[in-house]
């Protein structure tokens, strides 16, 4: 058999073994699927994602926590001098800017998610060096606005989607 | 240096310090298979995709289960309901163990008409009844992880199987409960259990096909290779061969699994589980249904269980029962037909097992259970001694090679 | 050879199929329910989902007074085709108990989208005791917990009839379909039980196929997906596996002609 031939016909068979090998290896691929998105949240868990929080109870100077998709979330009703504290500030030396403008919706009311941006820690309330949250777990400190301002966190505090509905209710998520 | 030469020195070097890849190579790939094997030899690799199908869909299953008696048919639908591909994951875990069970049963079969438990494979046969027994004990405990009113009450009848046990029945059966009744310690354990066991069967499958490799494949001619003529590699040739016929089976399997996934399965276990109803008609799952039938054709409490764990225990000494030289029923000619009889007789039993126990089913069922325990314990022994078996051929690849010289001149 | 064993194939996979169809024959019941075809029938089959929306009405107005669907949250209905605001309204209608509060009390409030329905009975010892000791099943699986299913739901509902006179009736209701005729739920539809808000004429007929639609669609939520995932993966074995037999036969022709 000369060469010619023998690539002929070797080309000839390659071709139904490697369809069908691409095919096998396809149907594994497309098999693999349901099996990696069974972890994913299901849909009972997706579905949980609002909530509505009464905030007449709060007074000037208190602090509530509530759980919004499993994590807690910071309600605090802040004092003039922690809104003046966190108003003043120049934002440009700070490590994540940010001003508190942006940060709240009501001035009185600071709803964040009260989870450290380093390694997922939940924060001490008026603690740490600037009034403000202290994460005992390696040493960050937020601000009166929820702001990282010395440690190792990365970001500030997240703010989540939230609005007003009524004076003092809030909708989350 | 090519790529190829770094790969293989790669392989080399994981081979030197750990041989998996020459003992791939070995049971995989040069392993030297008979070449006239038919497609009731595809079994065996089917029944063993199944035990990881199983073992995978398992797994998963397990990340949104909760074993208790208030939580476990609710996370059921939550899996049915909630989680992604949560009931592809759990129909196709339903219907692997039937699959499981129909290709198993096929390769059972396949050994007793080709006298595949014969020496030298009677511990090959043996692990095989053993992974058969824990199979049976898996999906059993499987089955009454759902809660239903059909996982109660086989979990409740069941256990009181034991209780036929003189003197210290009752005590096994309130061990093997956790209490006096199937509640939620029974079902704790029974969960454990049902993850363990798979890994079990695992162990004995490694077993079952060490034992395989030493002696080699029977065929459907039940004579010995002769050499190399008579043997081809397994790679590719049973490689492609069964990857044909899995590719088969899949397709009915996921026939079943989108189109009729609670076919096989018992409406009642719908039902979440109640411990003051019953329901009116309790039969297990179809794979039981023939030792259910033999349960129930002996009139007597303990001799019916008796017989019942009988029923599998006889085969593992079927490699001293039947007396004859012969392996393959091909040329045994009294055998062929009598075997064709038992395959009926098992059929009758599935048959009689699923239905009440009531008038002519009674008789049936006894009838095919004294022909079960006759044909093993029989039959078998004296056909052996009785009968004059046809002449074997020489060799294998001499039988293969006329058969195809004959199918040429008969199309010529 | 092929043809040959071809042949036999078939004929094992139908001698299978056979025993089959005469277990589960013989293991079912022998009366005969009504022959009806549902939109959600055969391979194709999807629900009808303006007859799901009224037999949720139906459930609504007449069968939730007794019987709960716990397992289908109010989200649930978007594949029925209503949309997030129109859930939201249908959940606002339902008080569901919640809490404890932050002063460690219960309390009730209107249910949302993500939960379940609510049961009628606060457990099945009430239930059991206000229905004369029947507890009324609860709803959401009750066609895959019933021998032949939707025809069996569609079956009942239209079956109720007058007590034959050679009846002992004691605490009962008479029904064609029913295991042993006596069926403790009175006769829950006759016919314009409700006024449907697409207009649609409400006989018993309609009222039963619309009841039964949506409680297949309870028990098998996932059918239509299940049904189109399906078609796919079997049009894909099929290939493979022609694929899978062309190569086999192509690697065994050497064997098969001897020359290896």
């Amino acid at each position: 058999m000369s060469n010619k031939d023998k690539l002929k016909k070797s080309s000839r068979r390659d071709f139904i073994h490697i369809s069908s090998g691409v095919t096998v290896v396809a149907g594994a691929c497309f098999s693999a699927w349901p099996l990696i998105d069974q972890m994913n949240p299901s849909a009972d868990i997706l579905s949980f994602s609002t909530i509505e929080v009464d905030l007449s109870l709060l007074k000037q100077g208190q602090s509530m926590s509530v759980l919004w998709r499993g994590k807690p979330l910071f309600i605090r009703y802040r004092t003039d001098d922690e809104i003046k504290e966190a108003q003043d500030i120049d934002i440009k030396n700070l490590k994540h800017p940010e001003s508190d403008k942006t940060r709240v919706i009501d001035p009185r009311y600071l709803v964040m998610v009260g989870v450290c941006t380093h390694l997922g820690c939940v924060p001490l309330g008026q603690q740490g060096d600037y009034d403000g949250w202290f994460c005992p777990c390696h040493g960050s400190h937020y601000d009166t606005s929820g702001r990282i301002r010395k440690g190792p966190a990365p970001f500030n505090l997240e703010i989540p989607p939230y609005e007003f509905i009524g004076d003092s209710k809030i909708k989350i998520g | 240096m090519t790529k190829k030469e770094i790969g293989s020195r790669l392989i080399d070097w994981i081979d030197y310090r750990l041989p998996i890849f020459s003992s791939i190579k070995h049971s995989l790939v040069d392993y030297p298979t008979p070449r006239n094997l038919n497609y009731w030899w595809n079994f065996g690799s089917l029944a063993g995709f199944f035990l990881v199908l199983q073992i995978i869909t398992g797994v998963v299953l397990a990340m949104h289960y909760n074993p208790s008696a208030e939580g476990a048919f609710a996370s059921i639908e939550h899996i049915m309901r909630n989680v992604n591909y949560g009931w592809l994951i759990r129909y196709a875990h339903m219907n692997g163990a039937s699959f499981f069970f129909i290709v198993v049963y096929i390769h059972i079969f396949r050994g007793l008409y080709y006298g595949s438990y014969k020496s030298p494979r009677e511990l090959l046969w043996w692990f095989g009844l053993i992974i058969l027994l824990l199979m049976m004990a898996t999906a059993f405990m499987g089955y009454v992880l759902p809660w239903g009113q059909m996982s109660f009450w086989a979990a409740t009848v069941i256990t009181n199987l034991f209780s036929a046990i003189p003197v210290i029945g009752d005590g096994i059966v309130n061990w093997l409960l956790g209490g006096f009744a199937v509640d939620d310690a029974l079902l704790k354990r029974f969960y454990a259990l049902h993850y363990l066991f798979p890994f079990l069967i695992v162990g004995f499958v490694i077993l079952h096909i060490s034992a395989l490799h030493t002696h080699g494949s029977n065929n459907p001619l039940g004579i010995d290779s002769g050499g190399p003529q008579d043997s081809i590699s397994f790679h590719p040739y049973y490689t492609i061969k069964d990857l044909f016929g899995l590719s088969f089976v899949l397709t009915i399997f996921f026939l079943v699994v989108f189109y009729a996934p609670d076919y096989l399965g018992h409406p009642d276990n719908y039902i979440p589980a109640d411990s003051l109803k019953t329901p009116a008609h309790i039969v297990p799952e179809w794979y039981f249904l023939p030792f259910y039938g033999i349960l129930r054709a002996i009139p007597d409490k303990l001799g019916g269980v008796v017989a019942m764990v009988s029923a599998i225990f006889v085969l593992f000494l079927l490699p001293w029962l039947d007396t004859s030289k012969v392996k393959s029923a091909t040329f045994r000619p009294i055998y062929k037909k009598i075997y064709w009889l038992l395959v009926v007789d098992v059929v009758v039993l599935t048959w009689v097992g699923g239905n009440p126990p009531e008038g002519y089913f009674i008789l049936i069922g006894r009838i095919a259970t004294i022909y079960y325990f006759s044909h093993i314990l029989i039959l078998m022994p004296i056909i052996g001694f009785l009968e004059k078996p046809k002449k074997l051929p020489s060799s294998i690849a001499g039988t293969v090679l006329k058969q195809k010289r004959e199918n040429v001149d008969n199309n010529v | 050879m092929f043809s040959k064993f071809f042949i036999r194939f078939l004929f094992y996979i139908f001698s299978i199929y056979f025993l089959y169809i005469s277990l589960s024959f013989s293991a079912g019941k022998s009366f005969e329910l009504y022959d009806i075809k549902f939109s959600f029938d055969g391979i194709f089959g999807t629900f009808d989902k303006p007859s799901a929306r009224r037999g949720l009405q139906i459930y609504r107005e007449v069968c939730s007074g007794c019987h709960g669907l716990k397992f289908i949250a109010y989200r649930n209905l978007t594949s029925l085709g209503y949309s997030r605001e129109e859930i939201k309204n249908i959940a606002s209608e339902y008080e569901i108990e919640d809490g404890p509060n932050s002063e460690g009390e219960m309390y009730l409030r209107p249910a949302v989208s993500s939960d379940n329905f609510i049961d009628p009975y606060a457990n099945i010892n009430m239930a059991k005791f206000m229905n004369n000791g029947a507890a009324p099943p609860d709803l959401s699986l009750i066609v895959k917990a019933r021998n032949y299913g939707s025809k069996y739901v569609y079956s009942l509902l239209m079956g109720y009839k007058d007590i034959p006179d050679n009846f002992d009736s004691l605490n009962g209701y008479y029904n064609k379909f029913y295991p042993g005729h006596i069926i403790a739920m009175p006769q829950p539809l006759y016919g314009d039980d409700v006024e449907y808000l697409d207009g649609t004429i409400s006989s018993l007929e309609q009222e039963v196929i619309d009841i039964t639609t949506f409680l297949t669609w309870t028990s098998h939520p996932e059918m239509v997906d299940r049904k189109k995932m399906g078609f796919k993966v079997l049009v894909f074995l099929i290939f493979m596996t022609g694929l899978l037999f062309l190569s086999y036969k192509k690697i065994w022709k050497p064997v098969k002609d001897g020359s290896i």
